[in-house]
C-alpha cells in the first residue's frame, strides 16, 4: 500500500501543480503588480482580444475544414473491406507520430517563395507565389498538423455505428443524402464533437503553425503568450492571457459535456 | 398462376476473393404469397433477400419486381420494405417518428402521413406507446416497430430477415401466428430468411430450400416434407433414415433394390435410377412391435433397442438393424403408462409400408 | 440519388465511391508530400528547392554539429528517463484508479486526464513558472550533465504520465477479476498474485503506453521550450531555432534521422498493441 500512495501523493502534486502553481503564483504577482495587471487588462485588451478572436476563428475554420475532410474519410476506411481497414486507418494518422515542429518546418519549406511548389509551378512559367504568411497559410498548417486528431474519433463511431441502420433508412425510401442527414449525422454526432473539441483545443494555444507559417501578421494568443514569456518578461500577463485561453479551452469541453448529456443513448 | 410479383432471374452474386454467395437461382413468387427462403447458414438466403431489396446487387441476372427489372435500381426506389434481424429501429427516435419515418422522407403529406401511421401502430398493437424511446421497450416491441414502419410504406413485398431468431421461445411462437395473420389482413407478398425449419413449414404457403448458394428444391411445406428432391432436402428438413440401396431392375415406376440392412424392397419412383440410391424414411413412419407384425406388402426387420429418448408426447428410438444399419423411429406416446413400451437392449420388430418410403437418387 | 448501382456492388459500399478515391488520395498527398520532399531533399545539395544532386553531405554535417548532436543526446536522454518513470507513475494511477474506491475517485480521476485536455502551452508555462520561483530553473542550470535535464525530465513525466495511465488503464478494464481469485483460491499471497497474475496480464500496455510516452518526450517542443534552460536544449528546440534563422539541409537530415526513429518506436508499439486487442 505504501508502495502505492507515496508516489501517488507525489503524482497528486504534480498533477496539481500546472493549476495550483499558477494560481498561487497569479495571486502573489498580483499583490506586487496588482495595477499593473489590471492596467494591462484595460489598456492592452483590445488588441490582445483580437489575437483571442483570432485564434477562435482561424481554429474554428481549421476545425470545419478537418470535419469535412476526415468525415468522408473515415467512412470510406468504416466501409472498406475488412483487411484494407486497418492500413488505411494508419495510412491516415501515421503523420501524427511524426514531430508536430518537423511537419511544420516541411510545409514550410515546400510552399515557401524558393520552395519545391514554387519551383514548379515556375517550369510552366508561373509564380513565384507568395504562399505562406498569410491567413490561409495558417489555417492550411492547423488542418495539415490536426487532420489524424478528427479522423480518429469519426472512425470509432462510424465504425461501431450499426450499417443495417442505414440500410433501413435507404429500404424505407430515403435518399442517400437524406439517409446520411436523418440517420448517419445524428447517430455519429459524438463522435463529431469529441473530434471537434480534439482538434479545436489545440488549434486554440498554436503559436507555432501561426509563427512559422503566418508570420507576425498572424499571430495568435498563443504566439502572444510565448511572446510575454520568452521576450517580454511580463509572466503575470502572460499568465492572465494563457488563462483566458484556459477559460476558452474548458468552455469547449463544457459544451461537448452539455451536448454528449443531451445526445446520451444515441452514441452508437 | 399469374404474373409473378417478384421474378429472380439466374441470379448470381460472387465477391471479390473468389466466393460465390448466391449461384445461378431463378426463383418466381406469386402475388399474396408467404414465401420462406430457407438453408443452414452461408446457404446465400440473406443474400438473395438483400439482393431483392438492392442493398446489395447482383453480379449477374434480373430481378424482376411488378414486372421491372429492378436488379440494378437502388433500394430506396424499389417497392419492398425489410424487417431487420436487428431490427435497426433507429435509436434516436421514437417510435412514432421511426413508423413515419418512410412516409416522411418520401415526401407524403403531413395528414396522410399521420393516419397512416396512426393505423399501422394499431395494427401492432403499439399505439399506447407511440412516444417511446427503442431503448425502453422489449425485443418483441421493437420488431412491432419495425414491421409497423416497412407495413406503413405498402410494398408490394415486405422482406423479412430471420425476424424471430432474436426472440425467446415463447414469444416467438406468438410472433409466428401474428405474421401468419398480419399477412393475410394486409394482403402483402412477404419474403422470409430463415434457417429454422419448423418457422418456415409452419408459416410458409411455399418454401426454397437453398444449399451453398443454389436452390435445391422449391415446394409446400408438405411437398418438401413428404417428396424431397434429394437427400439434402430430405436429410435437412425433418429427420429421416437414409438407407444406402443398390438397383436391381427398374420396370415403369417399379424399382427392385437391395438396401443395406433392410434386404429388398420394392418402391415406385417417377424417375430412372442408376445403380445406386437411397431409400428414404421418415422416423414417424417406422413402426414397432415386440411379436413378429403381420400384414401384405410390409418390410420388416429385427432389431434392437440402442437408446429411447422421452420427449413427452413422442419417444425417439434408436435401434440396430442388420449390417450396422442404425434406423431411428418416433413413437407417439398414446397412453399415459409405458411411455414406448420398450427398454434398451431389447429384441424388437421395425416395419413399415414400402410405400411410405421414397427413393432419392441424388 | 437515383443513379442505378453497379452490378455486384452494394449502395453502402463508400469506399469505391471515385469521388471518395480521388479525395483520399489527395489527401494522402498532402499529408505525406511535404515530408517526402523533407527526406528527399536532405540528400540534395543544396538548399534551394530544386534537385541539384544526390550527397550524404547534408548527413555528415549535421553529425559534426556539436549543436545538433547534443541536442539530440539531450532528446533521447530525456525521452528514456521520462519514459521509465511515466511508465511506472502511470500504471501505478492505472492500478490505484482501477484496484480501489476511495473518495473524490472522481475528481482525482479527471485530474489525472488534466494534461491530457489542457493546451500545451498553458503547461508549459505553468512548470516554467514553477521551476523559476522554486529555483530549480537557475538551480539545476551549472549541474553535471545529464542532471541539468532534471527539469525537462520532470516536465516530460508530468505530461507523459496520464497517457500511459490512459493506456494501462484500458487494459486493465478487460482483466477478468476471477484470474485473481483463482490465484488466490490456489494459494498465492497477494503480492504473488500481483506479480504472476496481474503484471503478465499488463505487460502489453505497458510496453505500449512507454512507447507512446517515448514518441511524445521526442516530439515535444512547446512545454519543453518553456522548461528548458539555455544549456539543455532538445532536438526540436534546436530545430525550432535553425528554422527561425532560415532552411538548412541540415534540418532535413537531423529530422529525417528523428522521423525514423519515432515511427520504428510507433510502429514496434502498435504492433505489440495489435494482439493484445484480439485477445479479449
Amino acid at each position: 500500500m505504501v508502495f502505492f500512495i507515496i508516489p501517488m501523493a507525489f503524482l497528486f502534486v504534480l498533477s496539481f501543480s500546472s493549476k495550483a502553481i499558477v494560481n498561487g503564483e497569479t495571486s502573489t504577482t498580483a499583490y506586487d503588480y496588482f495595477n499593473t495587471f489590471g492596467n494591462y487588462i484595460a489598456s492592452a485588451g483590445t488588441s490582445y482580444l483580437v489575437l483571442l478572436w483570432r485564434a477562435i476563428w482561424t481554429s474554428a475554420i481549421a476545425t470545419f475544414v478537418c470535419l469535412i475532410l476526415a468525415y468522408p474519410l473515415a467512412m470510406a476506411v468504416c466501409f472498406a473491406a475488412p483487411k484494407w481497414r486497418p492500413i488505411l486507418l494508419l495510412l491516415l494518422i501515421l503523420p501524427f507520430w511524426i514531430n508536430l515542429l518537423i511537419r511544420t518546418y516541411a510545409l514550410y519549406s515546400i510552399f515557401r517563395s524558393t520552395g519545391v511548389v514554387n519551383q514548379t509551378v515556375g517550369l510552366i512559367g508561373l509564380g513565384p507565389y507568395e504562399m505562406l504568411n498569410n491567413t490561409t497559410a495558417v489555417i492550411m498548417g492547423l488542418v495539415y498538423v490536426y487532420l489524424p486528431f478528427m479522423v480518429l474519433p469519426l472512425y470509432s463511431t462510424i465504425e461501431k455505428l450499426d450499417r443495417s441502420y442505414l440500410e433501413a433508412s435507404l429500404d424505407l425510401g430515403a435518399s442517400q443524402a437524406r439517409t446520411f442527414w436523418s440517420v448517419t449525422w445524428p447517430l455519429t454526432l459524438p463522435g463529431v464533437i469529441t473530434g471537434i473539441i480534439l482538434v479545436y483545443i489545440p488549434c486554440l494555444g498554436t503559436f507555432l503553425t501561426s509563427d512559422i507559417l503566418g508570420g507576425p501578421n498572424n499571430w495568435t494568443i498563443g504566439n502572444a503568450i510565448q511572446n510575454q514569456f520568452l521576450e517580454a518578461n511580463n509572466w503575470p500577463f502572460g499568465a492572465a492571457l494563457s488563462f483566458i485561453l484556459l477559460y476558452a479551452t474548458f468552455i469547449a469541453l463544457v459544451i461537448r459535456a452539455l451536448v454528449a448529456g443531451r445526445s446520451k443513448g444515441v452514441d452508437a | 398462376m399469374s404474373a409473378p410479383i417478384v421474378s429472380i432471374r439466374n441470379v448470381s452474386r460472387r465477391y471479390p476473393g473468389g466466393v460465390t454467395a448466391v449461384d445461378n437461382v431463378s426463383i418466381d413468387i406469386a402475388q399474396n404469397e408467404f414465401f420462406a427462403l430457407l438453408g443452414p447458414s452461408g446457404c446465400g438466403k440473406t443474400t438473395l433477400l438483400r439482393m431483392i431489396s438492392g442493398l446489395d446487387t447482383p453480379s449477374e441476372g434480373q430481378i424482376f419486381i411488378g414486372g421491372e427489372d429492378m436488379a440494378l435500381t437502388p433500394p430506396n426506389l424499389r417497392p419492398t420494405n425489410m424487417v431487420f434481424q436487428s431490427y435497426a429501429v433507429f435509436p434516436h427516435m421514437t417510435v412514432q417518428d421511426n413508423v413515419s419515418y418512410g412516409l416522411r422522407v418520401t415526401g407524403v403529406a403531413a395528414d396522410e402521413t399521420k393516419r397512416r401511421t396512426a393505423e399501422a401502430l394499431e395494427m401492432v398493437k403499439l399505439s399506447h406507446l407511440a412516444a417511446r424511446k427503442p431503448d425502453q421497450m422489449s425485443g418483441g416491441q421493437r420488431q412491432r416497430v419495425a414491421l409497423a414502419r416497412a407495413l406503413v410504406k405498402r410494398p408490394k413485398v415486405l422482406l423479412l430477415d430471420e425476424p424471430l431468431s432474436a426472440l425467446d421461445a415463447k414469444l416467438r411462437d406468438d410472433m409466428r401466428l401474428e405474421l401468419t395473420r398480419l399477412q393475410e389482413t394486409v394482403g402483402i407478398t412477404f419474403i422470409i430468411v430463415t434457417h429454422d425449419q419448423d418457422e418456415a413449414l409452419s408459416m410458409a404457403s411455399r418454401i426454397a430450400v437453398m444449399n451453398k448458394g443454389a436452390v435445391e428444391q422449391i415446394a409446400t411445406p408438405a411437398e418438401l416434407y413428404e417428396q424431397p428432391r434429394n437427400r439434402f432436402v430430405a436429410d435437412f428438413i425433418g429427420k429421416v433414415n437414409l438407407i444406402e440401396a443398390a438397383v436391381l431392375k427398374q420396370t415403369g415406376k417399379k424399382v427392385s433394390c437391395l438396401t443395406h440392412g433392410l434386404g429388398n424392397i420394392d418402391v415406385t419412383s417417377d424417375k430412372s435410377c442408376g445403380d445406386k440410391a437411397t431409400v428414404a424414411i421418415r422416423p414417424e413412419k417406422l413402426k414397432i412391435s415386440t411379436t413378429e407384425p403381420k400384414g401384405a406388402g410390409l418390410i420388416k426387420s429385427r432389431a434392437t433397442v440402442r437408446d429411447v429418448a422421452y420427449y413427452g408426447d413422442t419417444s425417439h428410438i434408436v435401434a440396430d438393424a442388420a449390417d450396422g444399419l442404425n434406423l431411428h423411429i418416433n413413437v407417439q406416446n398414446n397412453t399415459r403408462t409405458g411411455g414406448a413400451g420398450v427398454d434398451r437392449g431389447q429384441k424388437i420388430w421395425v416395419h413399415f409400408n414400402p410405400t411410405d418410403a421414397l427413393l432419392l437418387t441424388e | 440519388m437515383s443513379t442505378p448501382l453497379k452490378p455486384g456492388q452494394g449502395p453502402l459500399e463508400y469506399a469505391r465511391r471515385p469521388w471518395i478515391i480521388i479525395l483520399f488520395g489527395l489527401v494522402l498527398i498532402f499529408l505525406y508530400a511535404p515530408i517526402a520532399s523533407l527526406i528527399v531533399f536532405s540528400f540534395n545539395v543544396d538548399k534551394s528547392g530544386v534537385w541539384h544532386g544526390f550527397t550524404f553531405m547534408n548527413y555528415v554535417k549535421a553529425w559534426h554539429n556539436e549543436a545538433i548532436f547534443a541536442a539530440l543526446t539531450n532528446s533521447i536522454t530525456i525521452a528514456i528517463l521520462s519514459t521509465v518513470f511515466s511508465t511506472i507513475f502511470g500504471a501505478m494511477t492505472a492500478l490505484t484508479l482501477w484496484r480501489f474506491k476511495f473518495p473524490f475517485k472522481n475528481i482525482y480521476e479527471g485530474f489525472v486526464a488534466l494534461p491530457i485536455v489542457v493546451p500545451e502551452i498553458c503547461m508549459g508555462i505553468s512548470l516554467a513558472m514553477f521551476f523559476n520561483y522554486t529555483g530549480m530553473m537557475a538551480g539545476v542550470r551549472d549541474w553535471i550533465w545529464p542532471f541539468n535535464l532534471i527539469n525537462i525530465v520532470f516536465a516530460h513525466i508530468a505530461f507523459c504520465f496520464p497517457f500511459v495511465a490512459v493506456v494501462v488503464r484500458a487494459r486493465l478494464q478487460g482483466f477478468n477479476r476471477q484470474l485473481e481469485e483463482a490465484s488466490k483460491d490456489l494459494g498465492a499471497t497477494e503480492l504473488q498474485t500481483f506479480t504472476n497474475v496481474l503484471v503478465p496480464f499488463m505487460a502489453p500496455s505497458l510496453v505500449a503506453g512507454g512507447l507512446l510516452a517515448f514518441t511524445l518526450s521526442l516530439d515535444d517542443f512547446v512545454i519543453t521550450l518553456f522548461s528548458s534552460g539555455p544549456g539543455s536544449v532538445t532536438f526540436p528546440v534546436k530545430i525550432y531555432g535553425m528554422v527561425k534563422r532560415g532552411v538548412d539541409m541540415q534540418i532535413n537530415a537531423a529530422s529525417t534521422v528523428l522521423i525514423v526513429i519515432t515511427l520504428a518506436a510507433t510502429l514496434i508499439a502498435m504492433k505489440l498493441q495489435a494482439p493484445s486487442k484480439t485477445g479479449h
